[in-house]
């Protein structure tokens, strides 16, 4: 299947940065169009579409804006633009080259919820997005489409840029919420919610920057043939990505439900020197990893759920076959380690014992005993920590060491004969 | 998160430091954006951290009595983020990416080049005060694989060989500029991001 490109339009050559240039390829036409709907009947829309976060989780979008309570407090918008899951690349594109795609988006969205005030949650090493993203929001200003009285429909809205600051684990939304209150990214018991307790203790709504990036497109093709492109319950199109050992690695857009198989050889041009497949990891690391046999799977929230993994932010991770099992599991441990909280022991505890029972087996140190170890020690983290990071942490170190045992056996017998 | 320990002894007097006219001004624009004032917290400490170098103590109190916080608040935010600094870093702070993707096209060979130029290991910063070598975590530009960060601006396909050029680059830049301001030794500076 060909790419269908709708967000993802670097081949037209155009500078979306610049406001004109947004305006001139209909950029703000559906501001009004969500006027004549009203904020219920864009929340409709949406509903209708079945958008799903594409943050990664897949919660749909309509259903958690109608959370908000009716109770006449202040309402946020937070943007997720803390793009940090290793193997992604997805939301920079947006930050970076097409940021009034997010910004119409934020507009609409507010509009819909009621919300006069947006914070846009920006990974701290994405010094490049939060300038260009601050320029576009001048250029906004300027124009009269974010302040007071927005094109002349009475309706208010301040957006402003947030950098974080280094912690991958800001993405969890109550973490992020807290780091926008000026605290440490240690993820808030639930419930409750954000709908009802979020930012500053009020009603927040917390969406990726994909996600809000595909509502302008939604209500200008209607939900219906918007969500007509994916496979059934997975709407739309989709950014995914392929990296690591492929001939072309690279950012695309293709409906949901894409095979991976696509993605992989089609796409991103099949495995460097033709070798086979080894493993691939769907969505950035927190996903169980796949085996060359799983490739078939299509690329959506159900299907891949459906074999045991996660479709995350959809952005593909190739490993050849010849790769070093250990190093790979080691990298993939030592990153959880470093990016926990510690608020909660299994986590703070497991990370750091997976990942030096890790190094153990790469100094040749331990022997395939510890794998069974490993497997251990991920079950006693899973389900046991206030926020999904310890399940990240756990599933794809528990898939490495159930589906790639013949192979981490032998790099380990291989250490322990040299 | 790995410990951060910190020489913040409250027995000796520490640098009575004030932010710059432009400084105070986006402060207070800060302040509007938020409706408490540690929201502006964090963007404050990177305020700081642009006019003295890094978050030493008297920094971290001046951004305290500034936002009207209790200086235990500063401090457990300003610990537990990575890119504020509880330490001076080199005038370059170079950040190799060794997560998976830039791991499986060749990123620990960029580190042992670095390591080789600049007699440092990751981690570390150079006597002279103009190189602090790090491996970060993933940068999130994999399809440009492997990538690195110096100071604010990103590097993408980087090979060893472009490695060995950037860095000669940037030898004869920080000949010309000194070492990162606030700067002040590896007396007051020795660490470790291990």
């Amino acid at each position: 299947m060909p790419e269908q490109r709708i967000l993802l339009r670097r081949h037209l050559g155009v500078d979306f940065t610049k406001l004109d240039n947004y305006l001139k390829h209909g950029g703000f036409k559906m501001w009004k169009r969500a006027i004549e709907l009203g904020p219920d009947g864009v929340i409709a829309e949406v509903k209708t579409s079945g958008l799903r976060g594409r943050g990664g989780a897949g919660f749909p979008t309509g259903v958690k804006w109608g959370f908000l309570p009716k109770d006449g407090r202040p309402r946020y918008l937070v943007v997720n633009a803390d793009e940090g899951e290793p193997g992604t690349f997805k939301d920079r594109y947006f930050l970076e080259e097409d940021p009034f795609r997010q910004l119409e988006g934020i507009l609409i969205s507010a509009y819909a919820i009621g919300a006069h005030v947006c914070y846009i949650y920006i990974r701290g090493e994405y010094w490049n997005s939060k300038d260009v993203t601050n320029d576009a929001i001048q250029q906004l200003y300027k124009a009269g489409w974010l302040g007071k009285n927005i094109q002349g429909s009475g309706f208010d809205l301040d957006v402003y840029v947030h950098s974080g600051a280094g912690a991958y684990i800001c993405g969890e939304e109550t973490a992020l919420i807290e780091s926008i209150e000026g605290k440490p990214g240690m993820p808030r018991l639930k419930p409750p919610f954000p709908a009802n307790f979020g930012v500053f203790g009020m009603p927040t709504i917390v969406n990726n920057t994909e996600t809000l990036s595909a509502v302008p497109v939604i209500l200008e093709m209607g939900p219906e043939k918007w969500s007509a492109l994916g496979s059934p319950k997975n709407g739309g199109t989709k950014l995914m990505g392929v990296s690591g050992h492929v001939k072309k690695p690279g950012l695309f857009e293709v409906p949901m439900g894409t095979p991976m198989r696509e993605i992989i050889y089609e796409l991103g041009g099949g495995v460097l020197d033709d070798k086979e497949i080894l493993a691939v990891i769907p969505g950035g690391s927190s996903c169980p990893f796949l085996t060359k046999d799983e490739i078939d799977v299509p690329m959506d929230f159900d299907a891949l759920k459906g074999v045991g993994s996660m479709l995350g932010t959809a952005c593909v991770t190739v490993i050849a076959e010849g790769t070093d099992m250990i190093k790979v599991m080691s990298r993939v441990a030592k990153f959880y380690q470093h990016e926990s909280c510690g608020q909660c022991t299994p986590c703070r505890q497991g990370t750091g014992w997976i990942h030096a029972i890790c190094q153990k087996l790469d100094s040749g140190a331990a022997g395939p005993e510890a794998i069974d170890l490993l497997i251990d020690a991920c079950n006693q983290i899973d389900g046991n920590t206030i926020c999904a990071h310890g399940e990240a942490a756990a599933w794809p170190i528990r898939s490495i060491c159930k589906k790639f045992r013949p192979q981490l056996e032998a790099a380990i017998r291989a250490r322990m004969a040299a | 998160m790995a410990a951060h320990q910190m020489d913040h002894d409250t027995q000796s007097p520490h640098e009575d430091l004030s932010f710059s006219a432009a400084t105070q001004a986006k402060i207070q624009d800060l302040l509007t954006r938020y409706p408490r004032k540690q929201g502006a917290l964090i963007p404050t400490l990177y305020l700081a951290q642009d006019e003295f170098g890094w978050l030493k103590p008297g920094a971290m109190e001046l951004v305290a009595r500034t936002l009207e916080l209790p200086v235990t608040t500063v401090l457990a935010t300003a610990m537990f983020y990575t890119m504020l600094y509880k330490t001076p870093h080199g005038r370059f702070h170079i950040q190799i990416c060794t997560n998976v993707s830039c791991f499986l096209l060749g990123a620990d060979d960029l580190v042992a080049a670095a390591r080789e130029v600049l007699g440092i290991g990751p981690g570390e910063t150079s006597a002279d005060g103009l190189f602090t070598l790090e491996q970060v975590q993933c940068l999130c530009a994999c399809e440009r694989a492997p990538t690195l960060q110096i100071n604010k601006k990103d590097y993408f396909n980087v090979t060893p060989t472009k490695m060995r050029e950037i860095l000669a680059e940037l030898q004869q830049e920080g000949a010309r500029l000194g070492p990162s301001v606030g700067w002040t030794g590896h007396e007051h500076g020795g660490h470790s991001h291990a």
